[in-house]
């Protein structure tokens, strides 16, 4: 790892202050995919800003009729919320699949998005509810939020406060777990809220997260897998890697989402 | 260099050093504490686990100065001022849990968060789901699924 400076502020504006006096500096969270990367010494970034002492950016809260999810709040107390688990169990077992027990009990759902690795797990669930992404700065949905392979709509220097997600009455997810690393070969998630139906897609994608406007125009007659037998999706667009062939990553696209509808509607 | 405090198996600690040292080379390099092993450097083995203000974690996935003010528990610091075994190291060695022995820190604190996490009576096929993040390349994991099982009823015997 290359060297920094290390700053630990306890408010998002000192936080902020902070990577505005160190334009190459980083928001460190759980620390989870930032610390591989500067091991391999990938980012180089001159300073380093904790947000671990930050105040007012975890927990999990029932706000009306959506559930607000501070920026800091690690996978392990998401996946755990009692709250959660009784307003949206769909939502709540996106983190439970993270990584491994020691992953969830550091990594962060601020870090993750705003990581937006093609693999991870809580990008399907942000598209895949329509979540608010809140940063210091704007509110920012997350159809605008990601934008490809580790790119989000994030500017220099913003810092994502907390998540908002509507509850859903049925949401699902439904992971391909790549069985050494854990990731998402292929993830879909699901959802319905009023005539409001979702489906997003992670690990598929060569470009990042997506939606499949054919799934969730045949789901509006009825929201159940039967309606979207038969579908399928393109292989070009989707990513070839060692793991698994774009054909491959397709079909599990229609298999994933068939099984996420069950699971959401059971 | 930075100043670093922290408390370690009960002790205070202080130390000066980069930002970029790992927490795990402070307990090694620093403190001398080489229980907590180095197997992969990045995050997925488990031999570097530890707990932190009682929750495990990576030690090569995070820095020392994070650790600032909290308080830390490494293999050492689990049995008896006199040398009596924690109940989960007995159990390892009662049911052979280990061959070269490598990974049996890390398994042994994750074993711990396990319990913390889910009780005293545990099932082989929640070990083995929560052992996801702890690689052993000798045993096969039966001896340590055992030796887990046994170990959490042991401490609720205690
Ligand atoms: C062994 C292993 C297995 C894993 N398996 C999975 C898996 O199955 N699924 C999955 O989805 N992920 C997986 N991960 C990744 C894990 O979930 C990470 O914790 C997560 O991607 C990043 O969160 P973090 O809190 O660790 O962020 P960090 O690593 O601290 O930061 C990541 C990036 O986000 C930025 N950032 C952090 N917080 C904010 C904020 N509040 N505002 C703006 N920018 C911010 C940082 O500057 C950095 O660029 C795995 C990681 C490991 C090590
Ligand atoms: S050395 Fe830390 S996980 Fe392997
Ligand atoms: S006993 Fe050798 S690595 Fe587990």
């Amino acid at each position: 790892m290359y060297n920094f400076t290390f700053h630990r502020p306890t408010t998002v504006r000192q936080a902020a202050g902070l990577l505005a006096r160190n334009p190459d500096g980083k928001l460190l969270a759980g620390g989870h995919s930032l610390l591989p990367v500067m091991k391999q010494r990938l980012a180089q970034p001159s300073a380093i800003v904790d947000l671990s002492l930050v105040e007012g950016i975890t927990g999990v809260e029932l706000k009306g009729r959506s559930v607000s999810i501070g920026a800091m709040t690690r996978h392990a107390d998401v996946a755990n919320s009692p709250v959660l688990k009784e307003v949206m169990p769909g939502l709540a077992a996106v983190p439970g699949s993270i990584g491994d027990p020691q992953v969830r009990n550091r990594g962060t759902i601020g870090g993750s998005i705003a990581n937006n690795d093609p693999n991870a797990d809580y990008p399907a669930a942000c598209l895949g509810l329509g979540a608010t992404i809140i940063t210091n700065k704007r509110r920012i949905a997350a159809d605008d939020f990601f934008q490809g392979m580790f790119t989000t709509a994030l500017e220099e220097g913003e810092i994502i406060v907390r998540i908002s997600f509507p509850v859903a009455k049925k949401a699902a997810y439904e992971k391909f777990k790549h069985p050494a690393s854990g990731f998402a070969l292929v993830g879909v998630f699901v959802s319905k809220r009023g005539p409001d139906i979702r489906v997003a897609v992670t690990g598929a994608g060569a470009n990042g997260v997506f939606r499949v406007p054919t799934f969730e125009e045949a789901l509006k007659k009825r929201f159940a897998a039967k309606s979207i037998e038969g579908l399928t999706i393109p292989a070009s667009g989707m990513n070839a890697d060692i793991h698994a062939s774009p054909e491959y990553r397709a079909h599990l696209v229609g298999v994933l989402a068939k099984r996420a509808l069950n699971k959401a509607n059971a | 260099m930075a100043a670093v405090s922290m408390t370690v198996n009960g002790k205070a600690v202080t130390g000066d050093v980069e930002p970029r040292t790992l927490l795990v080379q402070f307990l090694r390099e620093n403190l001398r504490l080489t229980g907590t092993h180095v197997g992969c450097d990045t995050s997925q083995c488990g031999a570097c686990i530890i707990h932190l203000d009682g929750i495990a974690a990576k030690a090569c996935t995070t820095l020392a100065l994070q650790c600032e003010g909290s308080s830390i528990t490494t293999i050492e610091g689990l049995a008896e001022p006199g040398g009596a075994l924690h109940p989960m190291q007995e159990a390892f060695r009662e049911h052979h849990g280990l061959q070269c022995g490598y990974c049996t820190p890390g398994m042994i604190m994750s074993a711990l968060d396990i319990v913390r996490r889910n009780g005293n009576d545990l099932d082989e096929h929640l070990i083995r789901d929560q052992l996801d993040g702890n690689i052993c390349r000798c045993t096969g994991y039966h001896n340590i699924v055992k030796a887990i099982e046994s170990g959490a009823k042991n401490m609720a015997a205690k």
